[in-house]
């Protein structure tokens, strides 16, 4: 009965995105309002349809409705009220049905928003976004159907993956899908401009806050899964190069070369061109990152299934990537941009620099990704490109990024003047090279952790020197300091929040730098009773404790930790699930500001009186997730609506 | 610089030729470079106790099978594939060995007596000697001719057919050892 | 007299160096060589993770088998290379720089280079118009001009 009622809610549901799509294009080529009128009953239909298949399989998982494949699949009688919740999006089949409603609810917005300003472009953007979601309404109703009966009703289901039981599900896809999809709309407007031929600024300046948005909560997910990464998976480490992070991190990367040259569009209208294909660029990325997911083409961790879904996508895929070229190409002479410069040492320059390093960083990670599927293809031989790969490159791409980063905002447009650059840039350099002689003194040895502290305090004095100079000006008028800056910050707010942002950057990659420059880590058995010491701590075993959970098993060790005094005990644990084959080990951990300490429980006697352990003290990797957290502050300052700029 | 703007729809041609290639190959099968070569060299002790090496049957084709009580459902459907087979060929001088990996000992034996394994069953408790052999999951297996020459390997459940093609065709190489 | 004791010197010095030697193929191996060898090699079950940072059973015990090979007097590229005998290039996390696989190592490198000059092309082109465009100076009082370029400068 639910099943049969989702697949025709989703049937349904496809059908009006197909009509509002093809409503909404001959609407906008005809100029026939009623039409585009259509069309958006359509979309709020559509939208009203999927939330309505939403709350009905959440509400399945709720009532253990096994009588729904999906259902069964994910979760058994012991899985605890919340994870039932986020196992809705767990798998292949939900994850679908969550893109297409953040693409459903973003048509709402996209409707509410422009559906009076935007006269010409809005028309053909409902087109475009409303195909999109027409997609992934075709896929939800023939590849990945969540409503699929099962028959005969199971007892009890199969359950979670276990390592899914954590609150990083709740938040990690959610964000990252917010993410992927909202680039749907910039690329949609995009589009419209193209189809339109008005590839002025128009298309632009509706779209900004979308990107920071998107921007934004594509790097919360990033954020959340090196975390979740770092935690639950048990390996020590926050990001893995695995092909599906880096499918991710490509829209990312290309999406905040994109973030920066629209600045240099809106003000010196220039590069026109280069944004409109670096937002296709960027919304075909975020397809081949859920291509990549779902095809099973190159192995990863987070795999979900292969058959037709990858064909799908791929079809898809192709057929956005040719259309938005195509029309590219087609446009190509009113697109090209009229510009002056009179320096090469501009900030223009400078923006041009940051976009050419990060869009080689995306080339670098997506050749590195697809490489081993070239290598068997051209070759016949399988090989592998992993870490050490990618670090080696992209290490030397994301320092001069940052270094960019503190050039980028105060070097002056158009031309840079000798006096500009001294004004703005002595004592940023002066301190940075004091910062590698100090960090040398203090016996720093690694060459680029040296190189990566100097950059970020050159980075952070140029942000002091900007906010101290105007704060400074203001109290020139007669204001008292903090409602200066705080005025500063609000008046400026796109502005300064980019410094947060930057600030935030900043402080990542000092943790970072520590995690990979610093961190140390060893293997020891030992016996009951017996101590392991690493970098001053000592770690004594305590013996092993089983437990039986609602729906596992678990064997807890039971570890000491003191470096002088006592602080604490550890428990890291292997937990057994019935419905998976190999145990999975969940590690403890004692997180600090400049170290934290992480413990793997590996094999271990069955009488408890040995255990072999893994362990690792990790340096400054908490100053990633306080990274995030400043990002966060200043993308939400960034976003605020803009006042008037008066003095 | 007219037509040259096509070039940009066009780039993006080979990279999904690439990806539709990626259809057509699995990334969990990684061929073995051993295939051809002398088999490794192994000495374990059976669950029984009695000594196991490659040695020891030189002379005679061998079938090494790689196998853990947690893979399922394979390592369930290649078992009585296995001793199915191990039971026709023992007298035509083939043999069949097992070699149990990453596995506690009460989870081996049960496994042997759930199914009523006969051929020769051995721990690899250190794990040295599936590195030697390249094995990158279970189950994976062997097929050595007489001379001692690994000539296939297998990866996934063994059946009959697989099982009954590679072994003829050693069988009927004359050999000797 | 004297050649005894050169010959005596002869056979203490070489029993020292062969204690000295076969102390050294049995000294204990520093878990950070281990460290810098698995973290090359790809754990063979799981994806893409090193062989190091692999919490799995079977990376647990590939770290033994480097862990006992480079006590045994192996060097670290020996250890790698057992095992690239054994699985194929796949297993190294960063494919060799040979052959084809050196495509991987420099086409990023060639594109940075061809994005540097492309991005130097259209420099020169925009500082190039500007320097061909006509400019008709509008008389400015300097005073008043002086200030607008410094106001401009501090706004950016």
């Amino acid at each position: 009965m639910t099943a049969d009622l989702g697949y025709g809610m989703t049937l349904v549901a496809l059908g009006l995105a197909v009509y509002g799509g093809l409503a909404a294009g001959i609407g906008a080529k005809t100029g026939r309002l009623a039409l585009v009128e259509s069309a958006q009953h359509a979309a709020l239909g559509v939208f009203a349809l999927v939330t309505s298949c939403f709350a009905l399989l959440t509400y399945a998982f709720l009532t253990f409705d096994f009588s729904v494949r999906y259902v069964a699949t994910n979760t058994n009688l012991g899985t605890p009220f919340y994870y039932r919740i986020t196992a809705v999006w767990g798998a292949l089949e939900g994850s679908i049905i969550l893109w297409s409603w953040m693409l459903a609810l973003y048509t709402i917005i996209l409707i509410v928003r422009h559906r009076v300003g935007a006269r010409e472009l809005y028309p053909w953007a409902l087109a475009t976004m409303l195909g999109i979601l027409a997609f992934f309404l075709l896929v939800m109703t023939v590849a990945a159907p969540p409503f699929q009966r099962q028959t005969p009703v199971p007892p009890d289901g199969r359950g979670l993956n276990p390592l899914l039981e954590d609150t990083g599900m709740i938040t990690h896809p959610v964000a990252l899908y917010l993410g992927f999809t909202g680039f749907t709309v910039p690329f949609a407007f995009a589009m419209a401009a193209l189809i339109t031929g008005r590839i002025g600024d128009t298309w632009l300046a509706l779209t900004r806050r979308w990107t920071i948005v998107a921007w934004y909560f594509l790097s919360l997910g990033l954020l959340i899964g090196g975390w979740w990464s770092y935690h639950v998976l048990g390996w020590g480490g926050y990001w893995a190069w695995d092909p599906v992070e880096n499918a991710a991190f490509m829209p990312w990367l290309t999406g905040t070369a994109f973030l920066h040259s629209v600045m240099i569009q809106e003000r010196r209208r220039m590069l026109r061109l280069w944004n409109i294909s670096l937002v296709i660029l960027t919304f075909g990325l975020t397809l081949f990152g859920t291509f990549l997911t779902r095809s099973g083409v190159i192995a990863s961790v987070h795999a979900f299934t292969q058959g037709s879904i990858g064909i799908l996508f791929l079809s898809f895929l192709a057929l956005v990537l040719l259309t938005a070229l195509g029309l590219v190409a087609w446009r190509w002479e009113t697109i090209r941009s009229e510009g002056e410069l009179d320096s090469v040492v501009s900030r223009e320059s400078a923006f041009l620099l940051n976009n050419v390093l990060l869009v080689a960083a995306a080339f670098t990670v997506f050749f590195g990704t697809v490489f081993p599927l070239l290598s068997e293809a051209v070759r016949g031989v399988k090989v592998s490109v992993g870490a050490p790969f990618f670090n080696q490159v992209n290490i030397p791409l994301f320092l001069s990024l940052v270094f960019l980063m503190g050039v980028g905002p105060l070097i002056a447009w158009r031309r840079a003047s000798l006096d500009n650059l001294k004004r703005n840039f002595l004592w940023p350099v002066a301190l940075g090279i004091v910062a590698a002689t100090a960090a040398f003194a203090l016996g720093v040895r690694s060459f680029l952790a040296v190189l990566t502290f100097a950059t970020t305090v050159f980075v952070a004095v140029t942000i002091a020197v900007d906010f101290t100079r105007a704060t400074r000006a203001r109290l020139r008028l007669g204001e008292s300091l903090l409602p200066a800056m705080g005025r500063l910050l609000v008046r400026h707010n796109r502005r300064y929040g980019g410094f947060v942002v930057h600030l935030g950057i900043l402080i990542i990659a000092l943790g970072v730098m520590g995690s990979h420059a610093w961190s140390v880590q060893t293997e020891t058995t030992l016996r009951r009773g017996e101590t392991a010491e690493l970098a001053g701590y000592r770690f004594r075993f305590n013996g092993l404790t089983a437990v039986e959970e609602s729906n596992h098993f678990k064997v807890v060790g039971d570890f000491t930790v003191s470096n002088g005094r006592v602080l604490g005990v550890l428990r890291p644990a292997k937990k057994f699930y019935p419905q998976e084959q190999a145990p999975i080990a969940y590690v403890d951990y004692r997180l600090g500001l400049r170290e934290d300490l992480y413990l793997v429980l590996g094999d271990f006697a069955r009488d408890g009186s040995q255990a072999t352990i893994k362990l690792q003290v990790n340096r400054l990797v908490s100053w990633i997730w306080i990274g995030g957290f400043v990002l966060t502050l200043g993308a939400l300052l960034a976003i605020l609506p803009e006042r008037h700029k008066t003095a | 610089m007219k037509l040259w703007r096509w070039l940009i729809p066009l780039a993006a041609v080979p990279v999904l030729a690439l990806l539709a290639y990626g259809f057509r190959v699995s990334p969990r099968d990684i061929p073995s470079p051993l295939v051809g070569r002398p088999a490794p060299g192994f000495a374990l002790s059976t669950l029984d106790g009695a000594p196991m090496t490659l040695e020891g049957h030189r002379g005679k084709v061998l079938v090494l099978n790689f196998w853990a009580s947690w893979c399922y459902p394979a390592c369930y459907e290649e078992a009585p594939v296995l001793e199915r087979n191990w039971r026709g060929y023992r007298d035509r001088g083939v043999v069949v060995v097992g070699v149990d990996i990453q596995d506690k000992r009460e989870a081996a034996e049960k496994f042997v007596a759930d199914f009523g394994l006969t051929f020769p069953i051995a721990q690899d408790l250190k794990g040295t000697v599936s590195v030697d052999y390249g094995v990158y999951g279970v189950p994976e297996t062997f097929f050595v001719d007489r001379q001692g020459r690994i000539r296939v390997k297998h990866v996934g459940a063994v059946t009959d057919d697989v099982f009954r093609k590679a072994v003829d065709r050693l069988l009927a190489e004359a050999g000797a050892p | 007299m004297s050649r005894l004791i050169a010959l005596l010197a002869a056979v203490i010095v070489l029993a020292a160096t062969t204690l000295h030697a076969s102390g050294q193929t049995a000294k204990p191996v520093s878990e950070d060589v281990v460290h810098e060898v698995a973290v090359q090699l790809r754990c063979v079950v799981c994806q893409n993770l090193s062989v190091a940072d692999s919490p799995s059973e079977m990376a647990s015990q590939m770290r033994a088998i480097i862990r006992e090979r480079l006590a045994a007097g192996e060097s670290p590229a020996e250890v790698q290379r057992y095992f690239v005998e054994r699985y194929g290039e796949w297993i190294l996390l960063a494919p060799p720089r040979r052959g084809f696989n050196l495509l991987v190592w420099l086409l990023p490198l060639a594109a940075v280079l061809v994005g540097l000059a492309a991005a130097a092309l259209l420099i020169r082109r925009w500082t190039r118009r500007a320097r061909t465009a006509p400019t008709s100076p509008v008389a400015v009082d300097a005073a008043m001009s002086e200030r607008i370029r410094r106001e401009l400068e501090r706004e950016s």
